[in-house]
């Protein structure tokens, strides 16, 4: 069996001493290549998970394996780092530098690379996120998507495996949200990059391979989209929403029509009604 | 905001000037300081006045440039001047109004005290004319490093420059956004006494810090995340290089002092 390339096993997480877990309990296991999406209301516990991925936090119980590495382990902390990149909420609180380049040179000089090296490195990077005309910008002149786009490129840069992205669209106005999740899909399907994808928009969950629902500390939920996403009562119950077709689909079927519970997409919804239509 | 504030005063163009390595820049503009002080008459800035036009015409900076330089100061300047003349000591008077004499040394040490000070401006100015802050901090970062020795945290200073220069543009935006809620709601900033007026500012200053705050606890954990863990084992993109340009502009530096040095011994 191949081993996880994430994989939380029991994990407790207090901020205070005696205090309250803000996770707890929390086992997950996500494979190489996975895009998956971490649900759950407002204080469930999702940054937490987030920052005991890198070894930002070390867990208070449990264990949080990365490729294999403990990240108790003081040594292999940069390791870990460097493979498991984190973007956050607020663009502006993550870039360092006052130029483009220079700010996704930030981690390859933080990890000793040679300077001749980095230039085409930074190419590359900026590239892959579409930002390649912007290397010699300042950053605050950028949208918030680009900004966003920028602080991916940094972490590209140090070639990481996994990516986990913090509500990365959630102070992003739409086209932005899509630029940033556009950009996360294509890593993920391209490069195969791990992505832990967490977010408030039920929308953006419905295009990730798999769903996580976290509720008070704990995973309550774990599955396709449609697998949980069809289960709109309890999804609700855990102060989530669906999104918007699985919510059409779920008031079509109180009102006794019947079509697919697990309806997703507009397009799948557009089939659904010509179905109906069609029987009618 | 038209201009890029983080720029400072920064003359973006390109010129051999603008090209030099900061470090050599930085001592240069030292060592220019320092010939200044050793020029003993009004008649020995001339070379000064000659060195600095040629650098400027090396740094195809215009003229006017250099003069708005002197803007800030002119008030400094005009009582440099005036304080020298009036109240200057020595014998030789040439004009007397009431307890006011201007005396020809009087006269002869506003004159030189005036150049020098201008000379000192632009001096320096043509350093930040042509060096954009952060290289700028770059270049004082290995310019100090030798003190690390002595534990001194040459490494930590710059990070905080350029964080700080990184961020004076969104808490400018901030600052700003802030004042503008702040007045929808009838706060007022531009009138009445000094004391009312630093009253309204703290409405502005105290979600500003808070701000400040959580986006420094934010910064610290995207840093740790990027791998930062100091100065120790980090790699530049851009390497400091000093070249034939450098040393040739080294070279100049060494004829003006020559040529200070001889007039104040002849002249
Ligand atoms: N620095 C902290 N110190 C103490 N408690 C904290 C801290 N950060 C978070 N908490 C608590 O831990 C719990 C989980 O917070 P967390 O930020 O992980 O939730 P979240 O799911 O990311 O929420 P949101 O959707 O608002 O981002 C919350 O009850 C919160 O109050
Ligand atoms: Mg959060």
């Amino acid at each position: 069996m191949t081993q996880p390339h994430l994989s939380l096993q029991n994990v407790t997480y207090t901020y205070e001493e005696n205090g309250p877990e803000a996770v707890s309990d929390f086992s997950l296991d996500v494979g190489r290549g996975e895009f998956v999406a971490l649900l759950g209301h407002n204080g469930s516990g999702k940054s937490t998970v987030a920052k005991l991925l890198n070894g930002l936090y070390t867990p208070t119980g449990g264990n949080v394996l990365v490729a294999g590495m403990d990240t108790q382990d003081s040594q292999y902390t940069w390791e870990i780092r460097k493979r498991c990149g984190m973007v956050f909420q607020n663009p502006d609180n993550q870039i360092v530098a006052t130029v483009v380049r220079e700010d996704v040179a930030f981690g390859l000089e933080n990890l000793g690379v040679p300077s001749e090296d980095m230039p085409a490195i930074i190419d590359r990077a900026l590239s892959a996120v579409n930002m390649a005309d912007f290397a010699d910008r300042a950053p605050h002149m950028l949208s918030g998507g680009q900004k966003q786009r920028i602080a991916i490129a940094g972490i590209l840069a140090m070639q990481p495996e996994i990516i986990v992205l913090d509500e990365a669209t959630a102070m992003l106005d739409p086209s932005g949200r899509e630029e940033v999740l556009e950009t996360a899909l294509r890593l993920n399907r391209e490069q195969g990059i791990t992505v832990v994808w967490i977010t408030h928009f039920m929308e953006e969950a419905a295009r990730s391979s798999r769903v996580a629902v976290m509720y008070k500390g704990k995973l309550v939920m774990d599955g396709t989209p449609r697998e949980v996403f069809s289960q709109v009562d309890l999804v609700r119950e855990y102060r989530l929403d669906v999104p918007p077709m699985t919510r059409l689909a779920h008031m079509l079927r109180e009102r006794g029509l019947d079509v697919r519970p697990d309806a997703l997409t507009i397009p799948e919804m557009r089939q659904e009604v010509k179905r109906l239509a069609h029987h009618a | 905001m038209l201009r890029d504030i983080t720029l400072g005063q920064y003359y973006p163009i390109d010129s051999p000037v603008h090209r030099l390595d900061p470090r050599i820049k930085i001592l240069l503009t030292m060592a220019f300081i320092v010939c200044v002080f050793l020029v003993g008459s009004p008649l020995g800035y001339l070379p000064i006045a000659a060195y600095l036009a040629w650098a400027t015409w090396m740094a195809r900076l215009p003229a006017k440039m250099m003069l708005r330089s002197m803007r800030p100061l002119r008030i400094l300047l005009i009582f440099t001047f005036v304080l020298n003349l009036f109240f200057g000591t020595g014998d030789t008077e040439l004009l007397r109004l009431g307890f006011i004499r201007v005396t020809q040394e009087g006269l002869y040490n506003a004159i030189h005290f005036s150049l020098r000070l201008i000379f000192l401006v632009i001096g320096s100015s043509l350093l930040t004319l042509t060096t954009p802050p952060v290289t700028l901090t770059d270049g004082l970062e290995s310019l100090v490093s030798p003190l690390k020795v002595i534990k001194f945290p040459a490494h930590e200073m710059a990070m905080m420059m350029t964080i700080a220069l990184r961020f004076i543009p969104t808490l400018a935006e901030e600052a700003d956004k802030i004042m503008k809620a702040q007045s929808a709601r009838g706060a007022d900033f531009t009138s009445g006494s000094l004391k009312q007026r630093a009253q309204a500012l703290i409405p502005l200053l105290v979600p500003l810090f808070v701000s400040a705050f959580r986006r420094a606890g934010d910064l610290a954990m995207a840093m740790e995340s990027r791998c930062y863990r100091g100065g120790e084992g980090r790699t530049r993109l851009h390497v400091l290089k000093t070249g034939r340009k450098d040393w040739l502009a080294v070279a100049s530096i060494a004829v003006l002092y020559a040529v200070v040095l001889l007039m104040a011994r002849y002249v």
